[in-house]
């Protein structure tokens, strides 16, 4: 018996996976089915279907991007603290000094990459009209799933806190500032008054409840790190369940009916 | 001007390298049409002269430019292959202009969609790519053009743009083939490849080449290049130009026609809710899974006008040629802080009262109750608001009897005034452009007392 068989035969492998190697038909179903991480596809699917010609892969990619930036996102936050004492210096340290640095650049590029796939991956459904029915729905979700992505992004170029991110995060935030009606330089703002008191102020309006401030300042570092470590990705992970969930359901992939 | 050289021994060798891997790209593409392409019928009297020979001819031509590149040691001032001056101000010209640039996109968008079958055959989408990256690579002779482009966080646009295409294209050609299969009556290509595989192997076997290759790409991006980190934040010192990230850049650009109500928030909104309806508003039942461009000209077209030059054409022209003050500059100019740009825009109530009446703006007196104020203000600002309304809520009734009448028909009245509004929206922002260059008009509808512009 080679080491490979008594391995395959021991009670702990047998355990984890319950069927023989994955080399005859029958077991290359098996494998698809009892696999946790491997039971999101189909066992199998229409040739046309996974060419990567046709499906470019864009959807897969960005999920395995996601991933990359949950992983390097966990390992950066052992090191960052998001205060201002210390939120540029951790990022300069892992520039400079930190064992592993790179692992900011990964999150960064990958964070990049991930809002160019999201928007080929939309490109790709919308040209194979893939989302005509019956996944209309799941194009809505995807379309959420898009704006969160953006939104993950937004929140976490403040976290360096060094000029580029400071003003990116001033320039974007300041939309909230004209808000109509929840803006205090919005349209229809005075509408919104109490005995001619204005109910919206700027410490009362959107922008002040994105920023947690009248200004980006520490306020906003905190609630900004907690939506892109926390709140984002809580919800975010649950839409893109969801969404494969409903790839599988409403048919699988797009292939012509 | 400023005296920083353009050329440097490391951006000649970091070009060489550049050079060296398109001809590697072009080698293999010369072999591949040696393979594919076949003969000339006769060249000059010659016959069997293959193809290939001008792709061999170009490789040998790239060779040369990557050698003299890597092996040149003498003075970088003195080298000769950089971006001569005429080139330079032709592209100047083009970038710092917003209608040029806007009209020459439009113009390439035309273009791209009447001449789709030619464009889309494999040696015309390489000779566009070749010319990308020669445009790409004599360009980053210059010094200007490489602060910007080289901007670490630029970095990752240019991937964009080159991937954008490539997929625009591959989209083209794989439309093409099923418009023509289906013109003759064939199966779809998608309809070739109907067989069921098993996902192990078939599928989670390249999930996992990609997995790695992805991996490996983010890994030496990683270490090539550095991501970006300035000064320590300051609310004190405001920079010029301050950006939005780079995905907003189109939003920002908005900003320019409209007010940031418009811009920073009803327009982004309608453009997610404009997303989520379309697989309601879209009544059209072919082109479901596979490629097609006959079968659904008007939603693809449209969607395309929005993704390519609305979307990527704007965050192209906010990251690359938005400089100091908002200006737009050339590709290869330098961003003065001083440069001046006269902006003399002036409102339609203007146009109306003062230049056209000959008369003063109606007075809005502040202290007046609201509804003294409000009819003062409509007095000003009454045929800015009556178009504003006609457009919106008149202009949709009267497509749906001209030009939209067959899409109200088949659609009925609540998806088609959803459609017509959606298309208003977007149809702002170019008519919004168009306006202000012919004219210069600031603002169609402007009531600055409520933070009102349109």
């Amino acid at each position: 018996m080679s080491i490979g068989e008594t391995i395959r035969n021991s009670q702990i492998w047998r355990s984890i996976f319950r069927h023989p190697a994955p080399t005859d038909r029958r077991n290359r179903a098996v494998v698809v089915l009892t696999n946790f991480f491997l039971h999101l596809h189909p066992v199998s699917a229409k040739k046309g279907g996974i060419e990567l010609s046709y499906t470019w892969c864009m959807g897969g990619v960005t999920f395995f991007l996601f991933l990359v930036e949950a992983l390097t996102g966990v390992l950066l936050m052992f090191y960052y603290r998001p205060t201002l004492e210390w939120a540029f210096t951790d990022i300069r340290a892992l520039r400079d000094v930190t064992t592993l640095g790179i692992m900011r650049e990964i999150h960064r590029w990958g964070a990049h990459a991930m809002v160019i796939t999201v928007w080929l991956h939309m490109y790709r459904v919308f040209l194979t009209g893939s989302y005509k029915p019956p996944r209309e729905f799941n194009w809505v979700i995807g379309v959420i799933l898009l704006v969160l992505t953006l939104l993950l992004s937004f929140t976490g170029y403040l976290l360096p806190w060094d000029q580029l991110a400071i003003w990116a995060i001033t320039v974007g935030s300041n939309m909230a500032r004209a808000h109509p009606f929840l803006g205090h330089e919005g349209p229809g703002f005075q509408l919104l008054n109490v005995g001619g008191y204005d109910l919206i102020t700027n410490a009362s309006d959107a922008r002040f409840l994105l920023l947690g401030a009248r200004n980006v300042g520490e306020e906003t570092l905190n609630r900004f790190y907690i939506l892109h470590c926390v709140a984002v990705p809580i919800v975010i992970s649950l839409l893109i369940a969801i969404h494969f969930w409903r790839v599988r359901k409403d048919g699988g992939i797009s292939q012509p009916l | 001007m400023h005296s920083h050289p353009d050329l440097t021994h490391g951006v000649i060798h970091g070009l060489g390298w550049l050079y060296s891997l398109l001809l590697l790209a072009n080698v293999g593409w010369t072999l591949r049409s040696y393979k594919r392409d076949g003969e000339f019928e006769s060249v000059l009297g010659f016959q069997h002269i293959p193809k290939a020979t001008i792709w061999a001819f170009y490789s040998a031509f790239l060779l040369l430019l990557a050698v003299t590149h890597l092996t040149s040691s003498s003075d970088p001032s003195q080298f000769l292959i950089r971006l001569p001056d005429w080139f330079k101000t032709i592209v100047d010209y083009i970038f710092s202009d917003a209608r040029i640039y806007f009209g020459l996109s439009m113009v390439a968008f035309v273009a791209m969609l009447w001449k789709r079958d030619f464009l889309s055959t494999d040696t015309v989408g390489w000779v566009m790519f070749n010319l990308a990256c020669l445009f790409l690579a004599i360009s980053l002779t210059d010094y200007d053009f490489r602060q910007i482009v080289g901007k670490p966080d630029n970095v990752p646009i240019v991937g964009m743009l080159f991937l954008v295409g490539y997929f625009t294209w591959l989209y083209f050609k794989k439309a093409g083939d099923n418009d023509r299969r289906m013109a003759e009556g064939r199966p779809l290509a998608e309809k070739e490849l109907k067989d069921e595989v098993l996902v192990w192997p078939d599928l989670v076997y390249s999930e996992m080449v990609c997995m790695l290759l992805l991996s490996a790409l983010l890994i030496v991006w990683g270490v090539l290049l550095q991501a970006p980190l300035e000064e320590p934040g300051s609310a004190v010192k405001t920079p010029n130009p301050s950006k939005a990230p780079w995905y907003f850049l189109g939003l920002q650009e908005m900003l320019v026609y409209f007010d940031p109500w418009l811009a920073g928030i009803v327009l982004p909104l309608m453009i997610m809710q404009g997303l989520m309806a379309i697989p309601y508003i879209d009544f059209n039942k072919k082109g479901n899974g596979y490629y097609c461009y006959n079968d659904r000209k008007f939603s693809v077209i449209t969607f395309l006008l929005g993704f390519l030059p609305l979307w990527v054409g704007m965050i192209v022209l906010g990251t690359f040629v938005r400089g100091p003050n908002w200006n737009m500059f050339g590709l290869y100019e330098f961003w003065d802080v001083h440069k001046l740009e006269v902006l003399n825009n002036v409102n339609l109530s203007e146009y109306f009262w003062v230049r056209w009446l000959g008369m003063p703006l109606p007075s809005v007196n502040s202290a007046a109750p609201f509804w003294e104020q409000a009819l003062q203000i409509f007095k000003r600002e009454g045929l800015g608001i009556l178009l504003t309304l006609g457009y919106l809520m008149i202009l949709p009734h009267l497509m749906a009897l001209t030009v939209l009448r067959k899409f109200y028909i088949r659609m009925g009245v609540i998806r088609y005034m959803v459609l017509a509004n959606l298309i208003l929206f977007m149809a702002l922002l170019p008519i919004k452009m168009v306006l202000r260059w012919a004219f210069s008009l600031k603002y169609i509808v402007a009531i600055p007392e409520w933070f009102f512009n349109i």
